[in-house]
């Protein structure tokens, strides 16, 4: 029998669904320790980014968050939270995640501000606006499409990376696939498949329902961001820089 | 090697903050330089390997899509829904075919993943020399190869060096990923410090060691943008 008959028959089978550590309750783990990291950044990141563009001031941090945050492997933060005050079990892992939901939540919400028109800034200004009154009237619902893009990448980062949990016996849909290699590849290939198969759906499902809800959502005036922009701020930069 | 400290630590049950388990110690890495480096040289080698086979994937295709707009979209697509694919996800497709017996799997995800940092960053690069430019070339008479090899990619070549830099420095923390399948670097004296009873100061050296690896060959590559591209550096002094 070959590895893909084996995943197919593993994914056959009823008990792998309903288990206690069965697909369904794994998907569950896999969405809230998710759903959670990425609020958690949302809180941090949001009201950070919008200050800072509204002040115009933070840009090159906002890039070496970026960076700093390519270079740090989400694998050390998973294994050296939980050794931390912070202790074992979800609190950990939905911090060390929410790290990583930072730095495209922080770009974006500095992008949105600060790419306003000043010309829209000096009107409201013009018509007696306050800085906070700029900030809530003007500001921030012209800064909403990117705030839905930075939101929707973070979101399909996370749900990615959680799966690296597993590393860490932390639960969510990347356990199947640990406990298959555990299981060795002759015996755990078609688990190691199956789960491999599950999670990239989980993934490509989450980016297409965010999408949907976007498109839903967005009033078709504030649909300005065309073209995705890139990852993060960095990505645009000039090599050098 | 670290059985000494292990077993103290066993006795202990929860690791807290025992003196005998401390985040870094230099004992630790003295009595394991051969173990690290050995991790650290296949951290290198994997990496080396996957970037220098992406770009040379890479380039290409990102030319080829700038030339033939029809397939800009495909392509643009198959590297947005691989983007999506978690990497352990990946490793765990390729696992079962290759065998981890070599790190093929690895190999082949890590070079995915940087393939398509570059794709995009060479294709925008691409797309940003200006039109006005390129109306001038053709007046003086250069053909398409001549426009492609002397204008389009001279220009474009700090956004693609800013592709190689990004696709480098995420492909070392990627690395870490491997150890699911047999080859991390690194990535498994990090994981193998967490499973042998929560060994910080091999959690925390492997750590360092890989972040220190990605700022250098950063560093390394921004020294050779700027030999190659003598005008960008003009232009930020």
């Amino acid at each position: 029998m070959s590895v893909i008959d084996d995943a197919i028959v593993w994914l056959n089978d009823p008990l792998n669904w309903t288990n206690p550590d069965g697909i369904i309750s794994r998907t569950g783990e896999h969405l809230w320790i998710s759903a959670a990291a990425v609020a958690l950044g949302c809180a941090v990141a949001w009201p950070l980014g919008v200050w800072m563009g509204h002040v115009g001031r933070g840009g090159a941090a906002v890039v070496t968050v970026t960076n700093l945050s390519r270079a740090v492997p989400t694998v050390a933060l998973l294994t050296i939270f939980p050794l931390t005050a912070i202790g074992f079990g979800p609190k950990a892992i939905i911090l060390a995640l929410s790290l990583f939901a930072i730095p495209p939540l922080l770009a974006n919400a500095y992008l949105g501000v600060r790419e306003v028109d000043p010309e829209v800034r000096d009107a409201g200004r013009g018509m007696g606006l306050s800085a906070w009154q700029l900030l809530r009237k003007v500001e921030l619902p012209l800064a909403v499409p990117y705030l839905a893009n930075g939101f929707r990448i973070a979101a399909v980062q996370v749900v990615a990376t959680a799966t690296l949990a597993a590393f860490v016996n932390g639960g969510g849909l990347g356990m199947i696939i640990s406990r298959g290699f555990g299981l060795g590849l002759a015996s755990g290939g078609g688990q190691v498949l199956a789960g491999g198969m599950l999670v990239a759906l989980l993934c490509l499902t989450i980016e297409g329902v965010l999408a949907l809800i976007e498109k839903a959502l967005l009033p078709k005036s504030l649909r300005r961001v065309k073209h995705r922009p890139p990852a993060s701020v960095a990505d645009a930069l000039p090599a050098g820089s | 090697m670290p059985s000494k400290v292990n077993d103290a630590v066993l006795g202990l049950g929860a690791p807290g903050d025992d003196p005998r388990n401390p985040w870094f110690s230099w004992s630790y890495v003295s009595q394991n330089t051969d173990t690290l480096l050995a991790a650290l040289r296949e951290h290198l080698m994997l990496t080396l390997v996957a970037v220098a086979l992406a770009t040379v994937i890479a380039i290409p295709l990102a030319i080829l899509a700038y030339r033939v707009g029809a397939l800009s979209g495909p392509i643009l697509g198959f590297t947005g829904v691989l983007y999506t694919v978690p990497s352990l996800a990946l490793f765990a497709f390729l696992a079962p075919f290759t065998g981890i017996v070599q790190p093929t799997a690895v190999l082949i995800g890590l070079t995915m993943y940087a393939l398509l940092t570059i794709v995009r960053n060479t294709l925008t690069a691409l797309r940003q020399v200006p039109a006005d430019v390129l109306d001038s070339a053709r007046g003086m008479g250069y053909g398409r190869r001549a426009m492609l090899w002397r204008i389009e990619l001279p220009l474009a070549l700090p956004g693609i060096m800013t592709g190689l830099r990004i696709a480098t420095v995420s492909t070392v923390a990627l690395v870490t990923v491997g150890e699911i399948a047999g080859w991390g670097g690194l990535g498994e004296l990090i994981i193998g410090g967490f499973n042998s009873n929560y060994y910080r100061p091999q959690i925390m050296t492997a750590t360092l060691l890989c972040v220190a690896l990605a700022l250098v060959l950063d560093l390394v590559l921004l020294a050779v943008g700027r030999v190659i591209m003598p005008w960008t550096r003009r232009r930020t002094a």
